[in-house]
């Protein structure tokens, strides 16, 4: 898609990880065998426990931050971090070791088509068991955003996904950090940009540690956020980075490797 | 003058007094000061000019001055709230963005050569 078609592809997998000592080391790990040339940045989110030492032990990078911002404050600082360094192509994968980083080629493969690749469950691949309600919900709101976005889409609350560059440029100012603003809100955002939006069907696994971010309730508040968003998107303006790029914004975001 | 005008008058003046010391403080932005004082004043010249609020009130066509008194005062508290709300927005965001910045910072210097050599040992 870019102009340096002749250099490799530069991938960085940011992986958001609040309390997570149980599991990170394994998934960064898992991660740099199966995609050996990528760089892997663990986004620290305030956590108390060992997360960044069992993280940076198994060569993982790692941003602290000094207090929790949620995933989508986490995943800001990592796209501000690719872009910043020049990477071409960014992986969010969650730390609770949810996702199969062997599947992540596929997502980068579909990067070719389209600025942000979603890793989606219920597309035909793998058993993924939600409860009824949850499940209802997810599919009437990955209808709703299908319905934004302009691209049919079956998962839109997966955390699992690739950004190309222009998803890059606009998730490093834009990436929402509302509560759960991570999953649903960005991809409006993102399709507010003008930028495509594809998926690719995933097998999750169950999480292997960590605590589920999600009870009944709280999942009931984020179906009304989420519905709240995309009415909200319909008013909100954001200035286009594609037709007119800010220069403030280029220098003070520009590449420095 | 009835003493529901004299208490009124007192919270009017002591309220321009804690936002007097606050200034003198410098614990408060002169914009905010500024605000709290013209509604002090405002307050102070009210439950002394009863009559200035009635003919407030019938101006804006309100039987009882008493609601045009809530109605006014109603109205520039949800004006001042809605204007904190905005500045509180504001804040979170900026304070979202320096954490950020000192996220990035802080891994740019840890992976600086030589850093942290020296405690090292204590590390561990």
């Amino acid at each position: 898609m870019s102009s340096q078609a002749d250099r490799p592809q530069r991938v960085l997998v940011v992986t958001p990880a609040f309390n997570e000592q149980a599991m990170v080391g394994e998934v960064v790990r898992e991660i740099r065998t199966s995609l050996p040339t990528a760089a892997v940045v663990v986004v620290d989110d305030g956590s108390t426990d060992s997360t960044a030492r069992r993280a940076r032990e198994a060569g993982a990078l790692v941003l602290s931050l000094p207090f929790n911002l949620g995933v989508g404050g986490a995943m800001r600082v990592g796209y501000r971090f690719a872009l910043r360094r020049g990477y071409d192509a960014v992986v969010q994968v969650d730390a609770d070791g949810q996702h199969d980083p062997r599947e992540i080629p596929r997502l980068l493969a579909g990067l070719e088509g389209s600025d942000i690749v979603i890793g989606a469950r219920f597309a035909g691949k793998g058993t993924h068991d939600v409860p009824g309600l949850r499940r209802w919900m997810m599919k009437r709101l990955a209808r709703l955003v299908s319905r934004v976005a302009g691209v049919a889409l079956t998962d839109v609350t997966s955390g699992f996904r690739a950004a190309g560059p222009q998803a890059i440029r606009v998730f490093s100012r834009t990436y929402p950090a509302e509560y759960l603003g991570d999953t649903v809100e960005s991809l409006v955002i993102a399709s507010k940009h003008g930028l495509i939006i594809s998926q690719v069907p995933v097998a999750m696994r169950e999480r292997l540690g960590g605590e589920p971010s999600q009870t009944s309730i709280r999942a009931s508040i984020y179906a009304l956020r989420a519905v709240a968003v995309i009415l909200l998107s319909r008013i909100q303006t954001w200035p286009s980075p594609r037709q007119n790029p800010d220069p403030e914004t280029a220098k003070s975001y520009g590449g420095q490797t | 003058m009835t003493g529901a005008h004299v208490v009124a008058a007192l919270v009017a003046l002591g309220g321009a007094g804690v936002i007097f010391e606050l200034v003198r403080r410098r614990q408060i932005r002169d914009k905010y000061a500024v605000l709290w004082f013209v509604l002090a004043i405002g307050m102070t010249v009210v439950a002394f000019f009863p009559g200035l609020l009635a003919g407030v009130a019938s101006f804006l066509s309100f039987t009882e001055p008493a609601s045009a008194l809530f109605f006014v005062a109603l109205l520039i508290l949800l004006m001042i709230v809605g204007h904190l709300s905005w500045e509180v927005s504001r804040l979170e965001n900026e304070t979202r963005v320096l954490s950020e910045e000192l996220a990035l910072l802080r891994l740019e210097t840890e992976s600086r050569p030589g850093f942290g050599e020296a405690i090292e040992d204590d590390d561990h």
